[in-house]
């Protein structure tokens, strides 16, 4: 059973990862690397380390995609202002 | 396109390399040597439910400090790279729904990554989620007010200080139990298993990292994210 | 289990391979992100004993063999420390991106040549 969801997911995230390389966007990029994350979170806990899907889930999907945006958001306003 | 070419061979190269791994791989059913040793050390001298608390901060402390330093040697970097000299007063409203909602739950936030971090011993997680918890709440305010201001005063004043008594706490052993006891917890009395005071200082060891994660992520998030 | 250690393997080589043929400086940090997600997946799976329990020793586990019934924690607790790692590295990176950016008003990998040789 667990393997059956583990291949399900990663057929997902392999999709997700291509999509995130060859995308022409870099928001729709940004987004793809972080479903990639949340997936790989769900895949920790069936690998029963609920630790590391505790941490993948709020470091590799949250804050690592805000970051990726607050830098896009930078860049699109010209860099800094000093 | 040669370019290309040699990617290519590259990546397939790697993929033989692995593929020797992955077929010689052979699954264990039982513990290892060490790890069982860790599981029966963390439930006999530790009192700590869980165990990979007690190797992150116990059996692997010394490799956490060194984690945490290298945490704080990045947030110095781009604290370095991103400093800017005056802040744009523009301001950009966001909608009232975020406004008042952040002021709502940013408390609760804050609540329940240290109830996160006060029961790493007990339960999954531990200093880095909820230090990471912490700094999302944080997060939300950014996102409310792109031009809020936080005290860099009382964070760098909490970094700082949760980082001194880290080390602290290490020395403390070494002072107290003799050589080789860098870290450890037992200069706390254990307490019993499962209860909320158990497991000797991994609790105060777990909030400090929380504490010390959680002011740096904040620093990180200001930086990246203040206009 | 070993498809979860197959599917680390294949993240792995999509995001070097992303990292190698992209010019844009933004998507080879996102490949770097994929590497490490596929890192961490590897050595999560490595630990993974068959129809064993995680490594908290709750009313579900047998006080006496406690030591039969869990995974393996080492893998846990190294990929907790390096997935905090992964942001730090991943947001020092971005902030280069951003100082260079600021300095030549491009994110093109080909316009910075300084090192080529």
């Amino acid at each position: 059973m667990i393997s059956i969801i583990i291949i399900i997911l990663g057929i997902i995230m392999i999709a997700a990862a291509f999509y995130a390389i060859h995308s022409k966007s870099l928001l729709s990029a940004i987004i793809s690397a972080g479903v990639i994350s949340l997936l790989a979170s769900v895949v920790y806990l069936l690998l029963a380390a609920p630790d590391v899907a505790m941490t993948e889930a709020a470091i590799g999907s949250g804050l690592t995609t805000i970051i990726f945006i607050f830098t896009l958001r930078k860049i699109k306003k010209g860099g800094l202002d000093d | 396109m040669i370019n290309r070419i040699f990617i290519l061979l590259a990546l397939l190269g790697l993929i033989l390399m692995f593929l020797p791994f992955l077929k010689d791989f052979d699954f264990h059913d039982q513990l290892g040597d060490l790890s069982s040793q860790y599981v029966e050390g963390s439930i006999n001298d530790l009192n700590s439910q869980n165990v990979v608390t007690s190797v992150v901060v116990t059996y692997r402390g010394l490799d956490t400090l060194g984690e945490v330093t290298v945490l704080f040697l990045a947030t110095a970097g781009i604290g370095f790279l991103l400093r800017t000299k005056k802040r744009s007063k523009k301001s950009r409203k966001s909608s009232e729904l975020l406004q008042t909602a952040s002021q709502f739950l940013l408390v609760l936030i804050i609540l329940t990554g240290i109830y996160i971090f006060l029961h790493g011993h007990l339960t999954p997680g531990g200093g880095f989620q909820g230090g990471v918890l912490i700094a999302t709440a944080f997060l939300l305010l950014i996102l409310a007010d792109a031009n809020v201001e936080f005290n860099h005063k009382v964070l760098h004043l909490v970094e700082s200080f949760s980082g001194t008594f880290y080390v602290l706490i290490g020395f403390l052993g070494l002072l107290l139990l003799g050589m080789n006891s860098f870290l450890d917890p037992t200069i706390i009395p254990l307490g019993s298993f499962g209860k909320l005071l158990s497991a000797g200082a991994i609790p105060v060891i777990y909030s400090l990292v929380g504490l010390k994660v959680g002011s740096e992520l904040t620093t990180i998030l200001d930086k990246m994210g203040g206009e | 289990m070993i498809f979860s250690l197959i599917l680390g393997f294949i993240l792995l080589i999509i995001g070097l391979y992303g990292m190698l043929t992209q010019k844009n400086l933004i998507k080879i940090v996102i490949g770097f992100s994929i590497v490490d997600t596929g890192t961490h997946i590897i050595i999560v799976s490595i630990g993974y004993l068959r129809g064993k329990t995680a490594p908290i020793i709750d009313n579900a586990v047998d006080l006496a063999n406690a030591a039969k019934q869990v995974v393996d924690p080492i893998p846990s607790a190294l990929v907790l420390t390096a997935i905090v790692i992964g942001l730090a590295v991943t947001a020092l990176m971005l902030s280069f991106i951003i100082k260079l950016y600021h300095k030549n008003r491009s994110l093109s990998i080909s316009d910075y040549q300084e090192l080529k040789w």
